[in-house]
């Protein structure tokens, strides 16, 4: 669209422009002006429908970890640096440069002077140690980021725009963390307030859109920021996003968002189930896709069970997976199998596909060599046991259930019996708790290896009761140690391996965001979680 | 079709005595709604109380992903919504609380539970009174129609239609209607409630089991009625078919359908749930569903007491109907039963 007088664009008057437009376009005609966007070219102006899957609940960065509320919540905060999706280096965005102590317990921000929240107040050391200060007291409302700033002893304010970050213990995460729409920021008039009273209103970023209003289990409306100049140094161009305003419109049916795109009544959607693939491209319709960073879809094993103790059997579980047949026949091409402990795109991954080959006839071999031996119902058998183990999962994935239908016949094939128990979320929460299971079925979304260590620490929460003097429990810590990075990329390589060879985790595929973008839809990117950032979007 | 009756009856039975008591009948009937709503308040908080999971688990879960949120700060929090008192103080208190018409607020957004009720409530008013007088316009009509024919294959087509109505799945014909209509015709929204043109194949979706439940109840006692001696006097009287049919059979027949409208109110408010997520919709039922989902035990103490309110008040108006259309009940003559 050109840099029109419009203030507001209706559906209606886009396509008569488009028309008009295309018109003039064929006719040979100038559009008029160098102001004009033609349609290769990026311009402000114009407005972005894009339908969710689920009702946010809540807009807040700091307080939600589920995308669909991670959509609408990354556009309304900037943070005080940014990680390049391509290579994981951090970068400069509120931030424009930074000092890392040696022990990786003290962080030194130099905050760039002229940005502001959008009720006019400076984005200073002041306002970030306001918002680590908050985000600390909302402790479990905040999932992921009171879990980013464990330790956390406090922000000295150095002076107006340095802000330094205390940490009890080493904490190298900490830097990609602040990268993260968790650790967004947010103006004093919003971190005072409670958690409760700033989920649908009053919440003031300084991000390149304005909340304008949420509706529950309606929509999501957001408008531009005229004065925004304080972009990411990784975005496509300076200044204001190009889209005017944004509307999140919540459509829980997955038929029905891809028939809202065809019949044109929104203009992009999140959520794509693998089986519309085929027939949105097919329709002309734009897929995009991007693998989830951190730890693929896959199972986590219990050791506090007996068959499980025997790392043989791990071991043969991880040989009998076929991930390449899971993402042939029950996913779609978007999708790829998990070459590691961690998804490809995540920072310090290393490509381990060798350890994760299937080889059923090793399968065979471990689990007799650990004395289980093929049973009259084709289930292997030790001491009149069956070797028979259970799966808890949920259902936060489309495919999950056929995916693991799928694993329960390549399992069966050694003599495994898998056995698939569901559970609604919450019932799912209290099942992992009470350990009855050999292996819970997830994943989870970060761009840090350090989500290797909130999983697998025997410290943490450690659901799969490993031990706590492991060589794999001293990798975990140490790359959180370690401030150079090329020792820990080792680290965090080293325990990627760790992870497999033990066979603690047994990762399938990798999760992959699915969106379907109309024609118009141009420069809808992908920050570094796989999450979207608008931006740079326009439309023609 | 004959419990119904007895319903009917027992009421109509009821009704007499207590029209002799005045007061004591109100009175009588408050204290019975009073009843009914302590009864599903403490069944939703001893439902909810025995979920395995809590409300603070589920919100720190980060949606299943993993965490690192301690014990201490769950706990934290556990406290803050008192959900660390024993299982009869927090009864007691709610409860309380309740009686006084204070819901608290809810845990997924900290919104006073009766401001997320009241904004959830008129979306949801819209759909289902449409969906009511859609259901009672056509199920009436479809019965009367059925019953007046004299081609006995329309007939027989126009009966089959309820069993039909009631055996499709509300979510299937929904989307059905979206894909046609909407996608394939591009004639009205498959989303959102900006507008009628927006509450029309919703309401459509959700009239058509209640509609199909009461066509088949109004047209069995339509032909109960036909059947009946005075039908018979009425048209040797010289009454027209058409008269004694719409005239006399219906009135007479509209009882046991004016019951059952009252307890498809029910129906309708539960059918909002599958209907608001088919058509994307905000409302009662969409806010229901999530918050059983989030195990938010304040806003579904709120929606259980709010909908057992509805549906109390609801009959008592059914109830308070059958004098003005049956007028031995209105006479307070006994008729034996």
């Amino acid at each position: 669209m050109a840099r029109s007088p419009r203030t507001s664009t209706r559906p209606a008057a886009l396509a008569a422009a488009l028309v008009v437009s295309g018109l003039l376009a064929t006719a040979g005609c100038s559009a008029g002006g160098s102001t004009a966007a033609a349609e290769g070219t990026p311009g402000p102006g114009g407005e972005l429908t894009f339908a969710l899957a689920s009702d946010p609940v809540c807009v807040d960065p700091q307080q939600r970890a589920n995308n669909d509320a991670i959509y609408p919540a990354r556009q309304l905060v900037d943070s005080l640096t940014d990680e390049d999706p391509e290579t994981g280096e951090i970068v400069p965005w509120l931030a424009t440069s930074w000092d890392i102590n040696e022990d990786a317990t003290e962080f030194t921000f130099h905050l760039r002077e002229d940005a502001t929240f959008s009720d006019g107040t400076p984005v200073d050391a002041q306002a970030v140690r306001d918002n680590f200060d908050a985000i600390v007291r909302l402790g479990a409302q905040a999932p992921l980021g009171s879990g980013y700033l464990a330790g956390y002893v406090g922000t000295t304010v150095a002076d107006a725009h340095t802000a330094r970050v205390a940490f009890e213990q080493p904490n190298a995460q900490f830097l990609q963390a602040t990268s993260t729409f968790s650790l967004g920021l947010l103006a004093r008039s919003t971190t005072s307030l409670p958690a409760a009273e700033r989920c649908t209103d009053h919440l003031v970023g300084s991000g390149a859109f304005v909340l304008e209003e949420y509706r529950p289990n309606q929509v999501v409306v957001e408008t531009r920021r005229e004065d925004y100049a304080w972009g990411s140094s990784l975005w496509r161009h300076r200044g204001p996003a190009y889209l005017e305003k944004l509307t999140f419109r919540v459509i829980p049916e997955s038929g029905v968002r891809t028939g809202a795109l065809q019949s044109g009544q929104v203009d992009a959607i999140g959520g794509v189930a693998p089986q519309d693939e085929q027939g949105l491209a097919d329709a002309g319709f734009r897929v995009q896709s991007r693998s989830n960073p951190g730890l693929p879809f896959g199972l986590s094993a219990n050791l506090a069970r007996p068959a499980l103790r025997d790392e043989r059997v791990r071991r043969a579980v991880q040989a009998a997976v076929d991930r390449q047949e899971v993402v042939d026949t029950v996913l779609s091409p978007s999708f790829v199998p998990a070459t590691s402990a961690l998804a490809h795109t995540t920072h310090t991954y290393a490509d381990l596909s060798g350890a994760l080959a299937h080889d059923p006839e090793e399968a065979k071999r471990l689990l007799t060599e650990a004395g289980w031996e093929p049973g009259p119902d084709g289930v292997r058998v030790k001491d009149g046991e069956r070797l028979s183990l259970t799966v808890l999962w949920t259902e936060n994935f489309g495919p999950n259930e056929n995916v693991l239908q799928l694993l329960q016949q390549q399992l069966k094939e050694a003599g495994v019996e898998l056995r698939l128990r569901t559970a609604p979320l919450a019932d799912f929460l209290a099942e992992r708790e009470a350990g009855d299971y050999d292996f819970t079925w997830g994943n989870t979304t970060r761009t840090d290896p350090d989500i290797m260590r909130t999983q697998y620490s025997a410290a943490l929460t450690n659901y799969g009761h490993l031990p706590a003097d492991s060589t794999l429990e001293e990798l975990l810590q140490g790359q959180n140690a370690a401030t150079d990075a090329g020792e820990r990329a080792g680290l965090s390589a080293r325990a990627q391996r760790e992870l497999l060879e033990r066979a603690v985790a047994v990762p399938v595929f990798e999760l992959t965001t699915v969106l379907g973008l109309a024609d118009r839809v141009h420069d809808l990117d992908f920050e570094a979680s796989s999450r979207i950032q608008l931006h740079d979007t326009w439309v023609s | 079709m004959s419990g119904r009756r007895v319903t009917g009856r027992a009421a109509r039975g009821r009704l007499r005595r207590a029209a002799g008591r005045g007061l004591g009948f109100v009175a009588w009937r408050l204290l019975q709604a009073l009843l009914v709503l302590w009864a599903a308040f403490t069944l939703a908080f001893g439902v909810l109380y025995l979920l395995p999971s809590d409300p603070v688990t589920i919100m720190a879960s980060g949606g299943g992903e993993a965490t690192s949120v301690t014990e201490e700060q769950l706990a934290d929090l556990r406290a803050e919504y008192g959900l660390d008192q024993s299982a009869w103080r927090q009864y007691a208190t709610r409860l309380l609380d309740a009686a006084h018409g204070d819901f608290g607020a809810s845990v997924q957004t900290g919104e006073p539970v009766r401001r997320v009720i009241a904004e959830a409530l008129p979306p949801t008013v819209q759909l289902t009174a449409t969906a009511l007088v859609l259901a009672v316009v056509g199920g009436a009509g479809l019965a009367l129609a059925a019953t007046y024919t004299r081609l006995r294959r329309l007939r027989q087509l126009l009966l089959s239609l309820p069993a039909a109505g009631v055996s499709a799945p509300t979510f299937w014909v929904g989307l059905l209607l979206i894909q046609v209509v909407s996608f394939r015709w591009g004639l009205l929204p498959a989303i959102g409630q900006d507008g009628w043109r927006s509450l029309v194949l919703p309401s459509l979706t959700l009239s058509l089991p209640s509609g199909a439940v009461l066509a088949q109840v109004f047209a069995r006692s339509l032909r109960t009625a036909l059947a009946e001696p005075w039908a018979e006097t009425a048209r040797a009287k010289g009454a027209s078919r058409l008269r004694v049919h719409f005239a006399h059979a219906a009135r007479n027949a509209a009882l046991p359908p004016l019951t059952v409208a009252g307890l498809l109110l029910g129906n309708l408010l539960s059918g909002s749930v599958v209907v608001e997520t088919v058509f994307s919709r905000a409302g009662l039922g969409r806010t229901t569903a999530q918050a059983v989902g989030a195990q938010d035990i304040p806003l579904v103490l709120g929606v259980v007491a709010f909908g057992a309110a509805v549906y109390v008040l609801a009959n008592l108006l059914v109830d308070l109907c059958y004098p003005l259309l049956d007028p031995r009940v209105r006479a307070g003559r006994a008729v034996t039963a």
